[in-house]
């Protein structure tokens, strides 16, 4: 039954409820697809097969002895790295952590256990969740299924890879930038960024705590509904968790109906530096969109041209101070205790050993930004910033319900194109990044092929703080016509991937 | 004139506790220079009578009662200590001689 990994979440379930198929049996046949095209497409640092299979027989039995269970039990997934999961090698992409078994369960992959979702194992990413196409991951980059000489995104390149390549059905990411989005966008897949604080940070290993968010990777809009179900809701682990209902996101996705929803789309995200092919399949989206009855209008966001730069000295400077407590003293990597060097040689050595090359620039940067003398100046006048994004989504929303961009301003790109050029890697997340320094709900949805190059495009939408639901209104919607014209999801295009045994 | 020096460069990567190499630091040096000079461009747009951000949404203190709670056991908290003695994590000194 190798059909299985084909399906989506939701035929999936189905099949278990109405007994054609186990969870072992569905957990069964991912391990061996990940076992056959994990090889060339690396989208796993760790694969968990026993435990897999025993979380898988706990529900097959749990369901034959009647208990109720929820939407997604038995349904196997892709944990990104940066989430602890007890006894099971957490790395988050670098070296000062390789072999650390973390001794508790992350808010997240609590709730995962609790809905009977079963993991696979822990995806690949750039080192602590820093990049946009998984070249900064310590153990090396993960293939686009779609053409393995490209990237499949960052920082979550393993979760978008593990979906695209029908490894899972199903996946964990973390945005603080980007990383769930441009994934999805650059894989032809489904990626929500949360609303900050309406998915619960605890056992994720900080980035910039200010701005990291988990969120649900899938194949479909209604598969990542049901996930983000799953695992969203108040936690009073965080102390920045929202203590409110999580917004009906399924209801959203079952209905789709964009009749009458007003629609911007943002002026400044868009124009000189998109790549033609991105532009194109965008505009028809929302063409699309306006055909199936929403309002759309052209809205203008001056200060998003800053939210780049200001994100860039905000989180160099919040990581930079998360990544303190990598010293040394209490887990993951000790270089240089001979006896003789001192805590503080062995703390400098070690971060060096252990951190990789992008890890250290963004220290840097934050360290130089949070110095005396120059706090105002970067620090300060960033945060500044942050208020004038947070001003123009503001002004937007009173006049339409969500806005709309490309996910990124080009589709995936060769491994290595990049790697020497800070700048041109940071640029990815251009459309990404505001709503992170604002906190609002965003997502991107496939919106087909660029002519180029025949790789995938994202459609990027932004809905007020608490309103995801709103993005799974327009996803459902989109994914619903687009797959008229198709004949089915994007991914159906997706090339075949050699199987090796 | 550079945003930052080589020498600033150094200076940073000791106070982050990062022993870097002389080849690292020349790596380095030139591309923070160039992020530094194209962040800074936030200066641009941000008046002073702008209030800063440091979160995107309103915060306030959340307090727990002052009870108990299940926690890690000794032997969980020091399960991924590089080095362990006498259920305590065992740390290079911290003194000098002269110290």
């Amino acid at each position: 039954m190798s059909d299985l990994t084909r399906r989506t979440a939701v035929e999936l379930a189905e099949l278990m409820t109405a007994g054609e198929a186990s969870s072992v049996e569905i957990t069964r046949a991912h391990l061996d697809r990940i076992a056959a095209v994990d090889s060339a497409v690396k989208a796993f640092l760790h694969v968990d097969a026993e435990g897999a299979l025993a979380q898988a027989a706990a529900v097959d039995t749990r369901r034959a002895a009647g208990e109720k269970l929820g939407p997604l039990a038995g349904v196997p997934l892709a944990l990104k790295d940066v989430l602890t999961q007890e006894g099971v090698p957490t790395t988050a992409g670098s070296k000062i952590l390789e072999g650390w078994k973390p001794p508790y369960d992350s808010t997240v992959v609590q709730r995962l256990r609790a809905a009977g979702i079963v993991i696979l194992g822990k995806t690949n990413m750039d080192e602590f969740a820093m990049g946009s196409s998984t070249e900064n991951s310590a153990y090396g980059p993960t293939h686009n299924p779609w053409d393995l000489n490209r990237i499949p995104g960052g920082s979550g390149g393993g979760s978008s890879a593990s979906l695209a390549a029908f490894e899972a059905p199903l996946a964990i990411g973390t945005d603080t930038g980007g990383s769930i989005r441009q994934p999805g966008a650059v894989t032809g897949t489904v990626g929500v960024k949360p609303t900050y604080g309406g998915t619960s940070r605890y056992g994720l290993i900080a980035l910039a705590s200010s701005l990291d968010t988990p969120g649900p990777c899938a194949r479909t809009t209604l598969d990542a509904a049901l996930l983000h179900e799953a695992i969203a809701g108040h936690d009073p682990m965080d102390s920045t968790s929202i203590d409110q209902p999580v917004p009906p996101v399924v209801e959203a996705a079952r209905r789709g109906d964009v009749n009458g929803l007003r629609i911007g789309v943002v002026k400044e995200l868009g124009g000189e530096g998109y790549q033609p092919g991105v532009e194109a399949r965008f505009h028809e989206a929302v063409e699309l969109l306006t055909k199936l009855g929403a309002e759309v209008v052209e809205v203008s966001c001056p200060h998003f041209d800053y939210a780049l730069p200001a994100y860039y000295l905000i989180l160099p400077s919040e990581a930079s101070s998360n990544l303190a407590k990598f010293d040394a003293m209490r887990f993951g990597l000790r270089v240089g205790d001979d006896g003789e060097n001192d805590a503080e040689k062995v703390m400098g050595l070690t971060r060096a050993a252990g951190f990789g090359a992008e890890v250290k620039r963004r220290i840097m940067i934050g360290t130089h930004a949070l110095s005396s003398g120059y706090y105002d100046a970067y620090y300060g006048q960033a945060q500044k910033v942050r208020t004038l994004v947070a001003r123009d989504f503001a002004r937007a929303y009173e006049q339409v319900d969500v806005l709309v961009s490309p996910s990124t301003p080009t589709t995936a790109f060769p491994i290595g194109e990049r790697v020497n050029d800070p700048i041109a890697m940071y640029k990815n997340d251009l459309c990404t990044i505001p709503s992170n320094l604002a906190g609002n709900a965003a997502a991107s949805f496939p919106c087909g092929l660029a002519d180029e190059d025949g790789m995938p495009v994202g459609f990027h939408v932004m809905a007020p703080v608490m309103r995801d639901d709103l993005l799974y209104t327009v996803g459902a919607a989109l994914e619903t016509a687009l797959a008229e014209q198709w004949g089915g999801l994007l991914l159906s295009k997706a090339p075949e991937l050699e199987v090796s045994r | 004139m550079p945003s930052i020096t080589r020498e600033e460069v150094a200076h940073l990567a000791r106070l982050a506790r990062i022993e870097l190499t002389g080849e690292e630091l020349d790596h380095l040096a030139p591309q923070l220079d160039q992020i530094i000079d194209w962040v800074k461009h936030v200066s641009d747009v941000a008046a002073a009578d702008i209030p800063p951000t440091s979160h995107a949404l309103p915060l306030t203190n959340v307090m727990r009662a002052d009870e108990n709670r299940p926690c890690l056991t000794p032997e969980q908290a020091l399960s991924g200590a590089p080095a362990a003695e006498e259920q305590r994590f065992r740390v290079p000194r911290i003194l000098t001689e002269e110290a």
